[in-house]
């Protein structure tokens, strides 16, 4: 049986769908068979994220309504071939999925897959709610910025009560993500350092993805920053979150670029 | 100075336009009409499935959409033994 992680944040652009793909990829590089699955209908990206947005023929409310299999509906990557890619839908709204439908979907992904990783939309709304829903452990994604660690705290809050595991009495694992973090901004005190964030929200550290332009290049081109820029630091900082989450023991380090001697000279002016 | 600039991976932003380009020429004109490419998936299947059965679970559809033309690709698994035996068919 497969495990069930929910990527939430309450806050938009804070870098879930980027993190969704990254982590997808980096769990499917060491051979496990890995869904990711975007609950954000009508307003998909994950999708183009990933460089399938010209292959996607059904999503994820014609498999909830039963109008396709989901193994119709999943697209398999083309460079990792245990990634496969469950779209939302564009034309749709919200309304469409419905609890049972959702539940029906994520007990078939987790019989067929050892992950599935729910990209959740920004907000609070039945969106959010139901990609939570019926998670098995959360990720949560914040920035060190002021109105991403409220929203994620209201987010926790959430996780705590609107969850089937909540419901049930059960705990629900979370996961901190801080992203777009800056060491150097950090340092000088221009922004919040890890330590605020952990202490405001008590949720464990999965791993600080510093701030990085190889995650703007890898969107534009259409690949998980896990594949496409997979030596560059958030994309190392990635791996090592992802082998947490698989229970590994892993350093908790920021990575940071690695420049060789010719950039380090010449960087500067070339660029 | 722009000695070096020839040394620096190629640009992505341009690639990202292209994409950008191709999605949303797709994604507005579906707004306005139905979309052929399902309209096509469905009568194709239908066609088929008036000759021989056809499990739902035997097929396979897959799209990729491009700037001049995409490719509908319906893969269709059809058992040896599966043709209707439909009043008229000889």
């Amino acid at each position: 049986m497969g495990k069930v992680i929910v990527v939430t944040s309450g806050k938009g652009g804070v870098g879930k769908t980027t993190s969704t793909a990254a982590l997808g990829a980096a769990l499917a590089r060491s051979g496990n068979n890995v869904a990711v699955v975007d609950f954000d209908v009508g307003l998909r990206n994950l999708d183009i994220v990933m460089g399938a947005e010209r292959r996607v023929v059904f999503d994820l409310i014609n498999v909830v309504q039963g109008t396709a299999k989901l193994t119709q509906a999943v697209i398999r990557d083309k460079r990792i071939e245990t990634l496969y890619l469950l779209p939302a839908s564009q034309t749709r709204d919200k309304d469409a999925l419905t609890e049972d439908g959702i539940a029906r979907v994520i007990a078939e992904l987790r019989m067929r897959f050892d992950w599935v990783i729910c990209d959740s939309p920004a907000g609070i709304e039945r969106g959010a709610t139901l990609a939570m829903r019926f998670a098995d452990e959360a990720v949560i994604v914040t920035n060190p910025e002021v109105s991403s660690v409220r929203d994620s705290d209201r987010i926790i809050g959430l996780l705590d009560s609107k969850t089937l595991k909540a419901e049930l009495g059960e705990r629900m694992p979370k996961h901190l993500l801080i992203a777009r973090f800056d060491p150097l901004r950090a340092s000088r005190g221009e922004m919040l350092n890890i330590e605020d964030v952990l202490e405001i929200l008590s949720v464990p550290l999965l791993g600080i993805i510093p701030e990085s332009e190889e995650v703007l290049r890898a969107s534009n081109l259409g690949a998980p920053i896990t594949v496409c820029g997979r030596d560059s630091a958030p994309s190392r900082a990635y791996y090592d979150a992802a082998r947490r989450l698989a229970g590994e023991d892993v350093e908790m380090t920021i990575p940071s670029e690695r420049r060789g001697l010719f950039t380090k000279l010449f960087g500067r002016r070339a660029a | 100075m722009r000695m070096f600039s020839f040394l620096r991976p190629v640009s992505s932003a341009p690639v990202a336009r292209e994409r950008l380009q191709i999605l949303l020429e797709y994604e507005r004109n579906l707004v306005s009409q139905t979309d052929l490419i399902a309209v096509l998936r469905e009568e194709i299947l239908a066609v088929v499935g008036r000759h021989v059965m056809i499990d739902p679970d035997k097929i396979q559809i897959s799209v990729d959409r491009g700037a001049k033309f995409s490719i509908l690709a319906v893969d269709i698994q059809i058992p040896n033994k599966s043709r209707k035996t439909a009043a008229g068919m000889r």
